[in-house]
């Protein structure tokens, strides 16, 4: 089934919906009243954000909904410069006076501390390329809407003996910018996610989809591709650790390699935190690995815009192999040279910066192709509580989780039981043997980025657990 | 604060009358200070409010939760409202009736006990400090990176429920820490004090922060961070551990605080956190832990002042003292009054909790501590031959259903013929859970007991962070598997 929203006429879908946004003049002109009150204070600049975010989520265990809920809110932060120092001060209070009190608290704030010799000024006016990922639909869908498509996959589950649990999620946000430069930016988007689990005791297996159109999301596919899973992993044997061919199926790849992104900061470089100190310009991954972050990608979601309203530029990170770029704030720009990127966090922050939005090359395999060309191998639906154990070697530990399946002679044979990995993210990506094109891929360990499925060789699992 | 009680009376009246058999009520305040700095610079320095409202209804038996910032009259009823839609909605798909415990009605007004207000000190102290600990750690050769923190919260609550309960508390939350970095060849390594990832926690005032001493422990900090590089491999090997309490924290949190939350063995967190291995038959049957380990899930303020500390929780149930293991038995899981019934049991165990005023209250650990044993900490060394001691933990995994684990610290020490031998770097050790804690055989006692700080929990769709307690001592377990994580199997 795929979900066509019943209250589409309207924006918001009526009570249950919830309220609607504010119109984007509003922002503005809380932006600008801001900006007039921080004109009696001593702050030399000032910068608005104001975030309104719209969300709801119905959540589902035991095959019905146990858990229903919508949230709505706005919030002003401002942060104000005096002397050459900066702070940052929050409220979702929008009357005039809890909007002068953000101002002095911020300021407040940074007389408190040292002068900032690195401090720039504010950036002024900029141009920003239009992306759209607002999508009536989404932000029509009402709480009949998604419970209906909750009830179609608890029916499902109830059918094959199988018990589901999992949420439909759907939201608007928006976010306004500027500051006493001039500059101003705006962006809105919708969300949406349907993530399942269909157990089958012992087993579970799982699906899920990210998307800002809700029109995109087949929630009874979703249901259908789990409870098969599932069921094919009731019966499971158990192998012993050691390294394996794997294919890791999107979500997978995401989760292991949302541990990089932060690497790719110019700060994180600077700080000697990052994997890439001293490995800039070396052959570190296979040649077949090439990374951009790229907002405007059409499967990629985010504010074509910086926490300081820089326009976002795409950024070739690694090159067939080779890690050839970083991304920059103004601040690490300055500091190396360089120009910046558009990937800067709100000041003050002591982070800098991060690429958000990753795009992997991929290839043209496909896991069935993958599973086909593999003499014996494991296939993973998911992982699972992904931690790092060492930060240079990038080396991350965590379990499979809801599937882990054996391939024999090109063919699925069976569940086995889970293991744990501890398995290095430089290693693993010198080890890359076929690659599906990227997808929009979403898990739970990291947001979503666009990543393929991938084959790989010699992973390392060094436990296994008793399920 | 008559206005809040107004506006959770009128949530009530309105959900009431849009056909609500039960209502509950959250009005929040948050206020949150920030500060950070780095390599000698101030990082981060903010400060934040959040005011709003979140109700919970339920219609139909089933429930619905809507919240908002738009603090009118029109605009919490419009909420209430569309809570009780939202139930209707999920009476579409429910499966049961939800059928809740017995409560009393509480009118009551609470404080969490401190001596000094973190938000009356002065700014420029507080940044003196940090950048004083951060300027000692910098004067050590061979550190590349220096960290501080500080974060204070005052949280103020009003909850207002439908059998009449009106409960107004006020929590103060300090936090603070320090860290080292050393980067030299290819390796990083990182020392941090009192603990790691922001160091310690608890339902406390400013005088947390005096009593940690952080310009005092810089220099070792960081001259530990620099020495791990020449610091023998912590070996390969089944042996014998000792566990540093603040490591131990972590260990109680995951694999005794998550696997008894109710909600998790129910399976209404299947898809996300996971389900448990602490399935209803074990309740009173299995040998969670040698009978030297008696665990509890406590918030009274007798316990101490944790960060799972109040006086009732966020469904309005006083809080409690629940044995969790009792002289190495299963005994108890956290409950709340949708659950308590599953398990025999007429009231919930008060563990509700919410991040914020918009999210929905769910099962939380509160304090789940390792009460103390007989051991001084210096004994328990000499009676080790051949053990190795971990500190401060660095990653942290376990299997969905908590049976499987895998922990590393930052710093590791090598016991030797009932002595601290050398510096281990890159220590782990991983197991299953209920043979890890039956390996368990010395506890130390009151004396180096310490109620740690989790401020970092995640759990929840949409995700909650909340503050956990863990009270622990540094304790021993045989036989247990160490050195995995690094293995180059």
């Amino acid at each position: 089934m795929t979900i066509a929203p019943s209250a589409r006429q309207r924006l918001g879908g009526g009570e249950a919906a919830g309220p609607e946004l504010l119109p984007p003049r509003e922002l503005r002109d809380i932006i600008e009243t801001v900006l007039r009150l921080a004109k009696s204070t001593v702050a030399s600049e000032t910068e608005v954000h104001v975030d309104e975010v719209a969300d709801a989520l119905t959540r589902f265990a035991n095959n019905g909904i146990h858990q229903n809920v919508f949230e709505h809110s706005v919030t002003v932060s401002v942060r104000t410069v005096t002397g050459g120092r900066t702070a940052r001060a929050t409220t979702n209070r929008l009357d005039e006076d809890s909007l002068r009190g953000a101002i002095e608290a911020s300021l407040s704030l940074a007389h408190s501390e040292p002068r900032n010799p690195r401090l720039l000024p504010m950036p002024g006016k900029q141009r920003y390329h239009a992306v759209n990922r607002f999508v009536k639909a989404t932000a029509a869908l009402t709480p009949e809407d998604r419970a209906r498509a909750v009830r179609l996959a608890c029916d499902l589950a109830c059918k094959k003996g199988q018990v589901a649990a999992g949420i439909f999620s759907s939201g608007q946000s928006q976010t306004a910018l500027g500051n006493s430069r001039g500059l101003f930016a705006t962006y809105g988007e919708t969300h949406s996610q349907f993530s399942i689990t269909m157990q089958e005791d012992p087993a579970a297996s799982w699906a899920k989809a990210d998307t800002p159109d809700v029109r995109e999301i087949n929630p009874q596919k979703l249901a259908e591709r789990a409870s098969e899973k599932a069921h094919l992993a009731v019966k499971t044997s158990e192998l012993a650790p050691g390294r394996y061919t794997v294919i890791l199926e999107p979500a997978a790849v995401l989760d292991l390699v949302g541990f990089m992104f932060y690497d790719f900061a110019a700060t994180a470089v600077e700080d000697k935190r990052s994997c890439l100190n001293n490995r800039m310009g070396k052959q570190l991954f296979g040649k077949n690995v090439s990374i951009h972050d790229d907002v405007f990608h059409w499967l990629q979601k985010g504010a074509p815009f910086d926490g300081e309203g820089m326009p976002r530029q795409k950024v070739l990170l690694v090159d067939r192999g080779v890690p050839k770029n970083l991304v920059y704030s103004r601040a690490s720009a300055k500091l190396a040279h360089r120009k910046p990127t558009g990937h800067g966090f709100a000041l003050p922050n002591e982070y800098g910066e991060a690429p958000m939005n990753l795009v992997f090359s991929g290839g043209e395999s496909s896991v069935e192709k993958m599973a086909a060309s593999t003499d014996y191998g494991l296939l993973v639906t998911r992982l699972w509580y992904i931690r790092e154990v060492d930060p240079y070697e990038k080396v991350v530990t965590g379990m499979t989780r809801d599937g882990l399946f054996l391939v024999e002679n090109g063919k699925l044979t069976g569940a086995v039981r889970n293991f744990r990995f501890n398995q290095s993210l430089i290693e693993m990506l010198g080890n890359v043997e076929l690659m599906s094109p990227a997808v929009r891929a979403t898990g739970e360990e990291s947001f979503e980025m666009v990543v393929p499925a991938m084959k790989i060789r010699n992973f390392h699992f060094s436990e296994v657990t008793k399920f | 604060m008559m206005l809040m009680w107004d506006l959770c009376t009128n949530a009530l009246d309105t959900a009431k009358l849009r056909g609500a058999s039960y209502g509950d009520v959250r009005m929040m305040h948050l206020r949150q200070r920030d500060l950070t700095t780095k390599n000698g610079q101030v990082g981060t320095l903010a400060q934040s409010e959040s005011v709003g409202i979140g109700i919970r209804v339920l219609a139909n038996g089933a429930w619905g939760f809507a919240s908002t910032d738009r603090l009118t009259r029109e605009g919490v009823a419009a909420c209430a409202a569309q809570a009780v839609s939202i139930a209707k909605a999920s009476a579409l798909a429910k499966r049961n009736n939800v059928v809740l415990a017995p409560e009393n009605a509480y009118v009551d007004s609470w404080q969490s006990p401190f001596r000094k207000d973190p938000f009356e000190i002065p700014l420029e102290a507080q940044l003196a400090l940090l950048l004083a600990a951060d300027g000692e750690m910098r004067k050590v050769k061979g550190v590349t990176l220096t960290e501080t923190n500080m974060q204070f919260r005052k949280i103020d609550s009003w909850f207002a429920s439908s059998i009449g309960s009106r409960i107004h508390q006020r929590k103060v939350i300090s936090g603070c820490g320090i860290g080292a970095t050393s980067f030299q060849g290819e390796e990083i390594q990182k020392r941090s004090y009192p603990n790691s990832f922001g160091g310690q926690h608890a339902l406390e005032g400013y005088e947390l922060v005096e009593s940690l001493e952080l310009i005092k422990h810089a220099p070792m900090i960081a001259e530990e961070a620099a020495a791990l590089h020449s610091a023998a491999q912590c070996p390969e090997k089944f042996g014998t551990l000792i566990l540093a309490g603040n490591q131990l924290g972590l260990q109680i949190h995951e694999s005794i605080g998550h696997p008894i939350e109710l909600d998790r063995v129910l399976g209404q967190e299947a898809n996300f956190a996971g389900t448990s291995f602490l399935t209803l038959d074990q309740l009173n049957k299995l040998k969670y832990a040698s009978s030297i380990v008696n665990v509890v899930a406590d918030a009274r303020l007798d316990h101490g002042r944790g960060l799972g500390t109040f006086a009732y929780d966020d469904e309005g149930v006083p809080a409690q003292c629940t044995d969790i293991i009792k002289d190495g038995k299963f005994r108890g899981y956290l409950s709340n009054r949708e659950t308590a019934r599953f398990i025999g049991l007429g009231r919930s165990s008060g563990t509700m909790r919410t991040e914020n005023w918009n999210r929905l209250p769910i099962i939380r650990m509160t304090n789940v501590s390792l009460l103390p044993g007989t051991w001084d900490y210096d004994d328990l060394v000499a009676d080790t031959k051949d053990g190795i001691l971990m500190d401060t933990n660095r990653s942290w995994s376990i299997d969905d259903r908590r049976y499987q684990f895998q922990f590393s610290t930052e710093i590791g020490w090598e016991i030797k013929g009932g002595k601290k031998a050398r510096m281990l770097k890159n220590p782990s050790y991983s197991g299953i859970t209920t043979e890890f804690w039956n390996s368990c055989d010395a506890i130390c006692k009151f004396d180096h007991w310490t109620l740690w700080g989790t401020p970092n929990c995640g759990k929840g769709q949409p995700m909650q962070t909340m503050g956990t307690g863990h009270g622990a001592a540094p304790a021993r377990f045989r036989n247990v598997r160490i050195g995995t994580a690094f293995s180059k199997q």
